[in-house]
């Protein structure tokens, strides 16, 4: 499995930012081409970042690039320049409905085929940051096979809900249900929006707590210091990690022993508990967390 | 100086046997090799000098001051550089020296600051002939390397600096004192006064072993100075008065605070992981940083990890800044030893606290003497400008060759630590930080114990101890050559430098006495 519990934004027209992406620990690093440069130096960030994904060594990394919207007269030259340098995904901002990444799949498909790669080799992340776009979350993350995951786009969204982004953030609980329980419906991941003030990281750890809570599987987050705070809200309970332990143990060695019924702790136990708890053991195991030792 | 008969030292490094106009040298033998000799040597010591009793040494002006003092051309001459880049008296006193008519003078301050480009004009000028010095930067970094002074310059620890001047290898004639809060009979101090600079620790090694004591204020208080005298009236010879030691917000800067800097944080953050995997931070457990960006980022972790786990170190060393301070006054540690304070938020402490101390530079970092505080140092954190596969460290001369740094205690804390961490970038302006050699040797292998970067660790594989609880720890370990290389596929490998081999501007003595390294003249490509 690999983890994507932290997605760090770098500005795409950032070579000083851009060489460093590698070591913060992030698990996944986006590079921006949208909202972070501005529309003079569109071009040169596009040929920029292109130009690391193909030299720089990204290691265990994840990369994905965050292109210009659709709406916009870089769309296409930012798939054009960007797909052949195979990110892992492209971030596709505002999607509004099926029909837009079923456009941005078309020409990636085009664009990939051109280049002698297999179709599909590069995923789409669709943004929902729209309340049009949150309407139809389910029909965007099951319009194509190329898209992984959904992410929420909190800035916009609020300003198109007319609201205030507050502390607290119950102003995008319904959005982030929305959002968790369609990409889990689709079976992809679930990338919740940034935290933008750097200066209050507990903020950060109260939000980054609820979002693991309510089924997320990472958080984007937009300075390097904000990365080890998102892993702690993921590090998995001790407790929760031996009774994992054993379940997949048990599991494990039923299977052994064909047998069909599972009980663990006196309990019955059957499989997407034991999917969960592998996933579980997973996760502990990139916070140093070991087999049963203590139970 | 022309390459004369040169020696080849322990690090492979050939140094000259004898410096003209400076003295002999023996070559470096090994970090410990000249402690290990355990050789009682005789100290110099300021003279006796019966003073008829008096109730004011204050001189009528600086003219007068040194015309008592005896100086003569071909003497040498001491200060502090407690004062930093807030520093004028220094170029008060060599103006007047000019003035004076004075020429071939040694120059051995404690250090020189950044502020200090016009020693480069009285060099030219002929008033100073001879430069011992930690610290040589800016005008006169290039002037020294250009091959300005015929006789080569003494780069020296500050613990080195002490032992000389104990010794004898500097034998200083008058020393200029800046003196913050000083009373008509010359006890002074450094923690309070209109140019208050926290500690005196450098100026309490020259005064004790200097043949003649000015001490210049700015502030002359009532008798006797209060509340605490770091300088005691029967070490000074004469006081004069003058308008200002400095300019006060420059000395005493305000609090530093910790880097922003993701790249040295994730460096910080590294070096954090690997002292806590040591096990060294346990209850009275010792420990010191530099000011630097990444080295005072990893005491914001080392204050956390203590807060978090109820530890209580025993003391912080160095030069201390309102950081360490505010770590003592948390109860972190029991005491901090300072020899020179970094801001304004220290020199209030020292006022106020008594568990914050006051030492000289011997006490400090003297390698022979019945014990200085380096040796029992736990951990210390230390930055670099280069570094090379044999864990050589280079404080002291650019990416271009040039003198633009201080050897400041870096060798003595590295040699007396349990864990010396040297913490660094792994690239700077596009220039990578490991070279295949470094130009200058500041700071040997031996004694350095791990090279901390953002993109990974190194152990010198002599700890093999510190490399086993690192890798169990899951820290990310690099071999230094491979990290090398990672490096240079993002940097290329630089051009060296050019230098005039034949022509030295300055040797690098080791902490005790021995020649580590030389600096050549730099060609201009």
């Amino acid at each position: 499995m690999k983890p994507r519990r932290s997605m760090l934004y770098m500005p795409g027209n950032s070579p000083g930012m851009l060489q460093h992406a590698p070591v913060f620990g992030a698990d996944s690093v986006l590079l921006d081409l949208e909202d972070a440069v501005a529309v003079a130096e569109k071009d040169a960030a596009r040929r920029l970042v292109a130009h690391f994904l193909r030299v720089l060594d990204f290691g265990r990394v994840e990369v994905t690039v965050r292109i210009n919207g659709a709406d916009t007269p870089y769309f296409e030259t930012d798939l054009e320049e960007i797909i052949p340098a195979r990110p892992s995904a492209v971030r596709l901002p505002k999607c509004q409905s099926p029909g837009d990444v079923l456009r941005a799949d078309a020409l990636m498909t085009t664009i990939e085929e051109r280049h002698g790669m297999e179709a599909g080799t590069v995923g789409i992340h669709a943004m929902l940051e729209t309340a049009r776009g949150l309407e139809h979350a389910f029909e965007i993350a099951t319009a194509s096979p190329r898209v992984k995951a959904l992410t929420l786009g909190g800035q916009d969204l609020t300003a198109d809900l007319g609201v205030q982004k507050t502390r607290e953030g119950w102003e995008l609980f319904y959005a982030r249900g929305r959002v968790v329980m369609a990409a889990r419906a689709a079976g992809i991941a679930a990338f919740d929006t940034v935290w933008t003030d750097v200066d209050d990281p507990e903020g950060l750890a109260a939000e980054a707590k609820q979002i693991v809570e309510m089924g997320f599987t990472g958080k984007a987050a937009i300075h390097p210091s904000q990365i080890p705070v998102i892993h702690e809200a993921f590090r998995p309970d001790p407790r929760e990690f031996r009774r994992a332990w054993r379940i997949v143990t048990a599991a494990e060695e039923a299977e052994r022993q064909g047998k069909g019924v599972l009980l663990v702790d006196g309990r019955m136990v059957d499989g997407p508990i034991v999917v969960r708890a592998q996933r579980l053991l997973d996760l502990g195991v990139l916070y140093g967390m070991e087999g049963d030792e203590t139970a | 100086m022309r390459r004369a008969k040169m020696v080849r030292n322990a690090i492979g490094r050939f140094v000259p046997a004898d410096v003209p106009g400076i003295g002999s040298f023996e070559p470096y033998a090994g970090a410990m090799a000249k402690i290990a000799e355990r050789r009682e040597r005789p100290r110099i010591c300021a003279p006796l000098k019966a003073t008829p009793p008096s109730r004011n040494k204050v001189a009528p002006d600086l003219k007068e001051a040194v015309r008592r003092s005896g100086l003569e051309n071909g003497m040498t001459i001491s200060f502090h550089h407690h004062f930093r880049n807030g520093d004028v008296l220094m170029s008060l006193v060599l103006a007047t020296l000019d003035e004076m008519g004075f020429r071939d003078l040694t120059l051995a301050p404690s250090s020189l600051p950044d502020t200090a480009d016009f020693v480069a004009d009285y060099i030219r000028r002929g008033v100073v002939a001879r430069l011992h010095t930690s610290g040589l930067r800016g005008e006169v970094g290039r002037a020294v390397s250009a091959g300005e002074l015929e006789i080569p310059v003494v780069i020296r620890t500050h613990g080195g600096r002490a032992r000389a001047v104990e010794e004898g290898s500097i034998a200083i004639d008058v020393a200029f004192m800046g003196a913050p809060a000083c009373d008509v009979l010359g006890n002074f101090t450094g923690c309070i006064g209109k140019s208050a600079c926290g500690a005196l620790g450098y100026a309490q090694v020259d005064v004790r072993h200097a043949r003649h004591v000015i001490a210049l204020t700015d502030d002359l208080m009532d008798y006797p100075v209060r509340p605490r005298i770091s300088v005691p009236q029967y070490l000074v010879d004469q006081v004069v008065v003058v308008d200002s030691l400095g300019d006060p917000t420059k000395i005493a800067t305000g609090a530093v605070r910790i880097t922003r800097n993701p790249v040295d944080l994730c460096v910080a953050k590294n070096a954090f992981d690997l002292v806590a995997a040591s096990g060294l931070l346990a209850p009275g457990c010792s420990f010191q940083v530099g000011a630097g960006g990444a080295s005072l980022a990893v005491a914001a972790f080392v204050r956390e990890h203590l807060r978090e786990k109820g530890i209580r170190g025993s003391f912080g060393l160095g030069g201390i800044s309102g950081f360490m301070s505010g770590m003592l006054e948390e109860g972190l540690f029991n005491a901090m030893f300072d020899v020179q304070s970094f801001d304004s938020a220290v020199t209030g402490s020292m006022v106020r606290n008594p568990d914050h101390i006051e030492i000289d530079a011997s006490w400090y970092a003297n390698p022979l003497n019945k014990g200085c505080l380096v040796h029992n140092l736990d951990v210390v954190i230390l930055a670099a400008l280069e570094v090379d596969p044999e864990f050589h460290v280079n404080v002291m001369t650019g990416n271009d060759g040039v003198l633009r740094g201080a050897s400041g205690g870096h060798a003595d804390t590295a040699a007396g630590a349990k864990l010396a961490i040297v913490v660094a970038p792994s690239f700077r302006g596009g220039v990578p930080t490991i070279k295949d050699s470094v130009k200058t040797v500041i700071t040997p292998g031996e004694t350095v114990d791990a090279i901390v970067t953002e993109r990974g660790i190194c152990i010198n594989p002599a700890r093999t101890d510190l490399l086993e609880a690192a890798l169990k720890a899951n820290l990310p370990v690099k071999d230094i050559t491979d990290l090398k290389k990672e490096v240079e596929r993002l940097t290329g490998v630089p051009r060296p430098v050019e230098y005039d081999e034949d022509h030295i501007v300055a040797v690098v003595e080791y902490r005790d006495g021995t020649l580590l390294d030389t600096v050549c003249r730099t060609l201009r490509r």
